[in-house]
């Protein structure tokens, strides 16, 4: 595949606030100061009298530095990074909407970004005009989005409404509209930041399987900045962290956000958790709560076929009958895996303080880390319930082995292709 | 891969790196921002388009009564409504596209801070669809110069008048000149702003709108000429009006006035949309 994009040595530095006053007479002084009487910069002085060992260091920030890489044409790149780690700048620079410091970008072909949906979206003007409005200034002709009106209508779901002004829209119609534009722009590159954290799920998917057919049937680059992990990975094949302004890891996507959640997002894995006030749920009533969670074993590592041992600490205000514990198991990158529904039921008594054990037998997960919701209350799904506590992700727990006995043999677990769960099976001859 | 293939975003670029070629290509968002303009200008009203018209003739009334029948200015013996109204229009086009291209950057941030195109198409648009005001004004001009023909006034046009679209061109072209120049500079001095709020109604003062250019002594006429307007102005109420001082040497000076702003104007307005994101 041919690269659509090149970037060498791309950098891009931001000047801080207290030298660029911004105003005439300041600028004035500096160049007067500076040009005719010959004298160092009068404000660099101002905000540099403390420490003048620093100068010039803490007056430049740099948001990108020395950034290479090479994409090769229909691929999905998924940025990935904490915020301020320059992904957003890196976006701008592709967009052409700021130069960089130094370096430089070269593509083949025309960029389209999706930094925000509905660009130019005027309120008075109604869809129809909206869409050649936003579609010329994304780079279209009249007469191609004239040809792809019907499409992009369609797309959007919006027929009934295409001649009312988009004021009387609703947002969600609004961002279809604009990502409707957008994905049929039929850009050789599509740059998409954060956009699918909107608009309804169906909406969702209908705009995940757009890009994703923009990228395999029609051979486009599509770059793709998000902060949600499950999605970057259902899009993307290869991926890029950025930290700082650095490039961290790059590669496939998946051992990307396995390094990221490794090195980010591990939360302090405690075998012992109190619960704090801000960890309860604020929309419950509190009559009976968790005080705290604990791993029996002292340690936060499990074996694939090992048994999950907690001590939760409870406390109630009222007697209650028949109360029960539930929980449910997410992921690292937040995807629910099962939700458990307990039947045994237990009395607390008003003012008591009690300890239960909360046993998970043979989880059949597979390696990497997890972490739990519990909620307690009375009832079940079926018949109605009431929760008067719920905590998320107090507890984690890491499966690091697959079993308990370590001089089995076993297969290296591919879980983005497998799945999460190890189920044992048994295959008998009849 | 040939090399001419790619498009490169390089730091920075020589202050002649004009791509007008680009600017033709985007010529459509030309035409949608122009439309856009004049569409939302009347969106949700009665009175639609006529809008257009209440402005100068309301203007026209109020001068008439200021400065013909209170001041007593002359008129150089034409009738208020023509001479006022003919000034008013021309330079009612002229400070309108100057006050808003001199925003073209604050305004349009949201959108310059998210997608490329070249940065002209907005203030060349705001040029456009002002010229459109400026017709429609024309127009009802044209109807109250016809009926004062019709009725005998004394006034006749002459071949001057085929000036006009000229005189049209170079408003266009300095309104837009100095627009740009100052969209480029108030993104980093916003005084200027407030500079050209009222500095644009000081202008008309010395712009021979109100009065003749001939009520000026002839040894000071040049310095009111040194206002590259009056020129336009006073060819246009020569050519239609057949009052009002016409020299080629004026109207020359208009035009290379003209020339070197829109000039300076491009080169400054192409350096700073490139960086202008950082600075705004």
């Amino acid at each position: 595949m041919p690269t659509a994009i090149k970037i060498e040595n791309l950098s891009k530095q931001y000047r801080l606030g207290v030298i660029g006053t911004g105003t005439l007479s300041h600028d004035l002084n500096r160049w007067w100061t500076m040009n005719v009487l010959r004298k160092e910069d009068p404000y660099l002085k101002i905000g540099e009298t403390n420490d003048r060992t620093t100068r010039g260091e803490s007056d430049y920030v740099w948001a990108l530095r020395d950034i290479n890489m090479e994409i090769e044409q229909g691929d999905v790149v998924g940025i990935i990074g904490k915020n301020g780690a320059g992904k957003s700048t890196l976006l701008k620079i592709l967009s052409r909407v700021t130069k960089p410091t130094t370096g430089t970008i070269k593509y083949r072909g025309r960029i389209a970004s999706l930094l925000e949906v509905g660009t130019g979206f005027h309120a008075e003007m109604t869809g129809r005009e909206n869409i050649y409005m936003n579609g010329s200034i994304m780079g279209m002709t009249r007469a191609e989005i004239t040809r792809k009106l019907d499409e992009i209508v369609d797309f959007a779901g919006i027929e009934r409404y295409l001649d009312t002004p988009v004021k009387r829209y609703s947002s969600g119609m609004t961002v279809r509209l604009g990502f409707s534009i957008a994905a049929h722009l039929e850009p050789d590159i599509l740059v998409v930041d954060e956009v699918l954290a909107v608009g309804d799920a169906e909406f969702q998917k209908k705009a995940i399987g757009k890009m994703q057919d923009v990228s395999k049937g029609e051979g486009r680059t599509v770059l793709f900045v998000s902060h949600n992990m499950a999605s970057v990975k259902r899009l993307c094949k290869n991926g890029i962290l950025l930290e700082n302004g650095l490039i961290k890891k790059s590669g496939l996507i998946d051992e990307v956000i396995d390094y990221y959640i490794d090195n980010y997002q591990s939360e302090k894995s405690m075998p012992y958790v109190e619960v704090t006030k801000e960890m309860h749920d604020k929309n419950r009533s509190l009559k009976a709560k968790f005080l705290s969670f604990e791993h029996i074993k002292g340690s936060t590592k499990y074996a694939t076929d090992e048994d999950i041992v907690l001590r939760i600490k409870i406390y109630s205000d009222y007697d209650i009958q028949n109360c029960r514990i539930n929980s449910t198991v997410y992921t690292s990158e937040k995807v629910a895996i099962c939700n458990n529904s307990s039947e045994d039921y237990f009395h607390i008594y008003a003012g008591q303080t009690i300890d239960v054990e909360y046993i998970i037998h043979n989880p059949g997960l597979v390696i990497g880390n997890y972490n739990m919701n519990f909620s307690i209350g009375i009832g079940n799904m079926t018949e109605g319930e009431t929760n008067y506590d719920v905590v998320k992700a107090p507890i984690t727990f890491e499966i690091d082995k697959p079993y308990k006995d370590e001089n089995k043999y076993y297969v290296k677990w591919d879980k983005h292709g497998w799945g999460n769960i190890y189920m044992r099976t048994e295959t008998r001859v009849l | 891969m040939m090399e001419a293939e790619y498009t490169t975003i390089k730091p920075q670029s020589s202050l002649l790196d004009i791509d007008m070629k680009e600017l033709w290509r985007y010529r459509d968002l030309i035409y949608m921002y122009t439309k856009r303009d004049i569409v939302t200008f009347y969106k949700q009203t009665i009175l639609g388009p006529l809008w257009f018209v209440v402005q100068p003739v309301l203007t026209t009334v109020m001068f008439m009564f200021v400065f013909g029948n209170l001041a007593g200015i002359s008129t150089d013996g034409i009738p208020g409504v023509l001479f006022y109204f003919s000034g008013i229009i021309i330079w009612n086009y002229f400070a309108d596209c100057l006050n808003r291209n001199s925003k073209t950057f604050t305004d349009n941030q949201s959108v310059f801070g998210k997608v490329y195109f070249p940065r002209l198409v907005v203030p060349i648009s705001v040029t456009i669809s002002n010229l459109v005001r400026f017709l429609i004004q024309l127009v009802l001009f044209v109807v109250i110069y016809l009926y004062y023909i019709i009725t005998g006034a004394g006034i006749l046009p002459n071949l001057y008048l085929l000036l006009l679209p000229l005189l049209v061109l170079m408003t266009a072209g300095i309104s837009l000149g100095f627009g740009i120049v100052f969209s480029s500079l108030t993104t980093k001095y916003r005084d200027l702003t407030f500079l050209l709020q009222f500095g644009v109604q000081l202008w008309m003062y010395i712009t021979p709108i109100i009065y003749p250019l001939s009520s000026i002594s002839a040894d000071k006429q040049w310095l009111i000429q040194l206002n590259p307007m009056t020129s336009i102005i006073e060819t246009f109420k020569f050519g239609a009006l057949g009052t009002g001082v016409f020299s080629w040497g004026w109207l020359g000076y208009s035009f290379g006035f003209m020339t070197l702003i829109l000039f300076i104007g491009i080169i400054i307005f192409n350096k700073i949309e490139k960086s202008f994101m950082d600075t705004v």
